[in-house]
């Protein structure tokens, strides 16, 4: 009975497990810190069997959604709870439940504050995942700036030393961005008929009747409006990915952030653009995704380049002029590695955008797992200068780090290898 | 004498706020205890509240010789205006602004704007609208001066005097013109006349921007918004969070219903509304719109003072909601009287705290917030939630006005603005986040926390318990709103 209750509504519980556990923590007296860890822990594992389970009962045999729940919530404005996963999401979901999950045990160094970091750790789960399980277009808006609070506070409260100036840039960074988003959303919704913020039924061809626009005398031709909602969209999410002009909040953040919120923003948050991309872009503008398929290559070879330059750089900038930082270091190549998600995605072929999604996954786990070494690392000797590791490094990290690190930078039989290969690959048949 | 009866039982709200405001007097005279005041004004409150819902069975009507109207509008607005002056009061108990022995004073001007604004937003009269907004606004001076030993509170009253004073006279004029043309008072004769004969459009203009003068100001909208920021400053708190509020919302229930009944038509189009040719106000009050959001949320940006902060974020907030005005359609109306609603949970919110605030600090600065987070989680916890809805982020309510306001622009696809608008709601973040960084991302100065009374934590819970609930489920209160734009009877 129970378990039919869980098993029939497996999204809804992987989202509001960790809303759950935030209930838990609330009702938590605030000096058992350990209680309030091993709480948060517990329910991010709930969370994370959870989607196993789902792996698990998922059939991949069949295309399409599955896992289905659909459930009226404002009918004045037409706004569902409407989840569901396909392939794509469910990957993402893996990625998110696994991360959040181990970032709690790397979460443990966290002395000050305790209570309110796991709860906003928590509401940051719930945020994610909801993003990724949302089939209508409201609620994924929500979820996707639901997460914005608790990363604004676990950048500000408890990062390093310019955390303030990383929290704010990021959330209006991301904000700006996501009310670009909010237009695209809200004439979505007024312009197809019936108005609907079904994402599914969006991407029904003949639903969406965008019509000419007039601004003071300028006409501005379906065609053109189309493009240019497409254009106001793929800002909101290239700002998260990041796409190469609005990369530079990243490498801020990435490196004031605790260790654990790095990972979630490295290993989730950066593949929320790519996955807005491939479940709203694609699917409902597919036509003026294709228009601008050649500029996202280019933009993805730019962020390949410059991300890997940056990244170099590192290496041989002093640390007074911003460089020598080993967190920076992976901060930058995480920009590189979205450069070939992008690519990916650009050639418009079944093996592009399968290469693209592995692509994300496997930096989701390397790049997440590098920052993780750093955090150990930065714990025990409290700097991450590139150049102040000696051999001392291989007794603190052993092989390990080393397999990462190839992991990140492509080496055969190592997964990225395989993702980086199939973009290209992919590429190669396209051009 | 049936009519007279339904006469005085239709306007029964504003009777009991009178009674309520003699009996506070007599109250306060006999008793002298501030508790007894305290009580005897909210229970009038509650029963002209009770009133008010009462009488919504009595079919819309015009009563007192076609002087007011009895309409869903109208008794939407005076449960709004009841509502705001039941949490001004319980805010104003024991502030450190009102001495306990003016008390009574407080309770009784307050009262007494209540009653005008109340009469006000039911005046479909050129005569009682002026009367009526000439009561709420006297009295308002009276209130923002209500510190007398405060050199910044007499300041307020005085440019509030002033400049009131300047704006009525305007109107009055443009309203004296417009019974010249019309040779009428009331707002529909006046309308049926404008928009049967021509008249002169430029005189026609000028007696648009003459009403606007009037209106704008109670509003707070640019150009006439230059006494707002002085005024919430000075006022003191209870009466600042109760003046961005209360009396704005008159301005715009007067404002809606002065300007789509006479200088507008309804376009044939059911819930669709155009202006008199000629006369695009419609524009004209975009870019008021576009200005003032602007201006006040730009403004907004160097404040050290969260009193005076907030006093420009209500400016900028005024022009999101003049975005619903302009579109000219029962949608955009909605949205306006929706995000009144929120708007009052969240900014007489953050009002609150900032008034809780100051009782230990004596103060409004922005530096005091300093590590509030760490001392008092749950004060500061709901200051961040008003803060962030003031912004527009989800899940909260302010996002959902929001979401009201630019979709009516969507529809009617005026783009422009919103981009405006959204554009502003980035940089609105920005000020907001810096009480919530002084809050939460620095650290306290000392250990102690905010003491605040069990009745000043109810009136929190009270405020922050809709500010979420509204953000996740608002059918209710949207479809209750959406029902009383029927504003337009036909006698």
């Amino acid at each position: 009975m129970l378990f039919n209750f869980i098993t029939d509504h497996l999204l809804t519980w992987i989202v509001f497990l960790p809303i759950l556990g935030m209930g838990a923590i609330l009702f938590l007296p605030k000096d058992k810190p350990n209680l309030i860890r091993w709480t948060s822990a517990f329910f991010t594992f709930l969370s994370f069997l959870v989607s196993l389970q789902l792996c698990w009962s998922f059939n991949r045999a069949e295309a399409g959604l599955q896992f289905v729940e659909k459930m009226a919530w404002i009918p004045t404005f037409n706004i569902h709870y409407y989840v569901g996963c396909d392939g794509l999401s469910i990957t993402m979901i893996l990625l998110t439940t696994l991360l959040s999950f181990l970032c709690i045990f790397a979460s443990w160094g966290i002395k000050e504050g305790v209570k309110g970091y796991f709860l906003m750790f928590l509401l940051l789960e719930a945020g994610m995942l909801g993003v990724f399980v949302s089939l209508d277009f409201f609620l994924f808006y929500i979820f996707w700036e639901l997460m914005l609070l608790p990363m604004y506070f676990l950048i500000g409260i408890w990062g390093g030393p310019k955390k303030e100036y990383a929290a704010i840039k990021f959330f209006l960074y991301t904000l700006f961005g996501s009310v670009l988003m909010l237009i695209v959303m809200l004439s979505f919704y007024f312009y197809s008929e019936p108005h609907t913020f079904d994402l599914i039924e969006l991407a029904k061809p003949g639903i969406l009747k965008v019509k000419d626009l007039n601004i003071f005398g300028i006409a501005l031709s379906v065609v053109d409006f189309k493009k240019v909602l497409f254009i106001l969209l793929f800002i909101g999410f290239a700002i998260k990915v990041p796409v190469f002009p609005f990369h530079t909040w990243l490498p801020l953040a990435h490196v004031e952030a605790p260790t654990p919120i790095s990972v979630i923003l490295a290993g989730v948050l950066l593949k929320m653009g790519a996955y807005g991309l491939l479940r709203i872009s694609f699917p409902i503008l597919p036509q003026e995704t294709y228009w601008f398929s050649y500029a996202l290559a280019i933009l993805g070879l730019i962020n390949i380049i410059y991300g890997a330059f940056c990244a170099m750089a590192q290496l041989t900038l002093p640390q007074e002029k911003g460089g020598n930082d080993w967190k920076k270091l992976i901060a930058y190549s995480s920009i590189n590695h979205m450069g070939y998600v992008l690519l990916g995605m650009a050639v418009f072929t079944t093996e592009g955008i399968n290469g693209a999604v592995f692509q994300m996954f496997n930096h989701g786990l390397t790049t997440a797992m590098l920052f993780l070494l750093v955090g150990v690392v930065y714990d025990r000797v409290h700097h991450r200068r590139l150049d102040g590791f000696g051999r001392e490094l291989f007794t603190l990290v052993p092989l390990s780090v080393l397999i990462l690190l190839f992991g990140v930078y492509p080496m055969p039989v190592l997964n990225l290898m395989k993702a980086s290969l199939d973009s290209l690959l992919t590429l190669l048949q396209a051009s | 004498m049936e009519s007279l009866s339904l006469n005085l039982a239709l306007y029964s709200p504003e009777i009991i706020l009178s009674i309520t405001l003699g009996f506070v007097l007599i109250v306060h005279m006999i008793s002298k205890s501030n508790l007894f005041t305290f009580l005897t004004a909210l229970v009038g409150l509650v029963s002209a509240g009770g009133a008010s819902i009462a009488i919504q069975s009595f079919a819309p009507q015009f009563f007192f010789a076609g002087q007011l109207s009895h309409d869903p509008f109208s008794l939407f607005f005076k449960l709004f205006f009841i509502t705001a002056t039941f949490f001004t009061f319980l805010f104003s108990y024991r502030s450190y602004e009102i001495d306990e022995e003016r008390g009574a004073e407080f309770y009784l001007m307050t009262l007494a704007v209540t009653v005008g604004m109340c009469t006000l937003v039911s005046s479909i009269n050129l005569l009682s609208l002026y009367l009526s907004l000439e009561l709420v606004s006297i009295v308002s001076y009276a209130l923002a001066g209500f510190r007398k030993e405060h050199p910044a509170s007499n300041e307020a009253a005085i440019k509030y005097l002033l400049y009131g004073a300047f704006a009525s006279g305007t109107m009055l004029w443009g309203l004296s013109l417009l019974y010249g043309f019309t040779g009428s008072l009331n707002i529909y004769s006046i309308n049926a006349t404008l928009s049967t004969n021509s008249l002169n459009p430029l005189a026609l203009y000028s007696v648009v921007l003459m009403v606007l003068f009037g209106f704008g100001f109670k509003i707070s909208s640019v150009p006439f918004h230059m006494w707002a920021p002085d005024v919430y400053h000075g006022a003191p708190t209870p009466t600042a969070a109760f003046f961005t509020v209360a009396p704005k919302a008159a301005g715009f229930a007067i404002f809606i219903r002065f300007f789509y009944t006479v200088f507008g038509n309804n376009s044939g189009l059911p819930d669709q509304w155009i202006t008199l040719p000629h006369v695009d106000w419609a524009f004209l009050m975009s870019i008021l719109s576009a200005i003032t959001m602007t201006l006040g949320n730009l403004c907004a940006l160097w404040q050290k003072n969260a009193k005076r902060m907030l006093a420009y974020s209500s400016i900028a907030h005024a022009g999101y909601m003049l975005m619903g005005f302009i579109v000219l359609s029962k949608e955009g109306l909605t949205s306006i009287l929706f995000y009144l609603v929120v708007y009052f949970f969240m900014n007489f919110g953050a009002f609150f705290v900032v008034g809780l605030l100051a009782n230990k600090t004596k103060d409004e600065e922005i530096s005091s917030f300093k590590g509030l987070g760490w001392t008092s989680p749950w004060v500061a916890f709901s200051m961040a939630v008003f803060l962030f809805s003031l912004t527009g982020i989800p899940p909260f309510a302010g996002f959902i006005g929001k979401v009201y306001l630019f979709s009516a622009l969507v529809q009617k696809e005026i783009y422009w603005l919103l981009v405006v608008a959204i554009l502003n709601t980035v940089i609105s973040l920005y000020y907001y986040t810096y009480i919530v960084r002084e809050m939460f991302l620095e650290r306290p100065t000392s250990d102690k926390p905010l003491l605040i009374s069990p009745l000043h934590t109810f009136t929190l819970i009270l405020l922050v318990i809709p500010t979420f609930v509204l953000g996740l489920s608002w059918e209710p209160l949207f479809k209750y709103i959406s029902n009383s734009l029927q504003f337009i009877v036909t006698p």
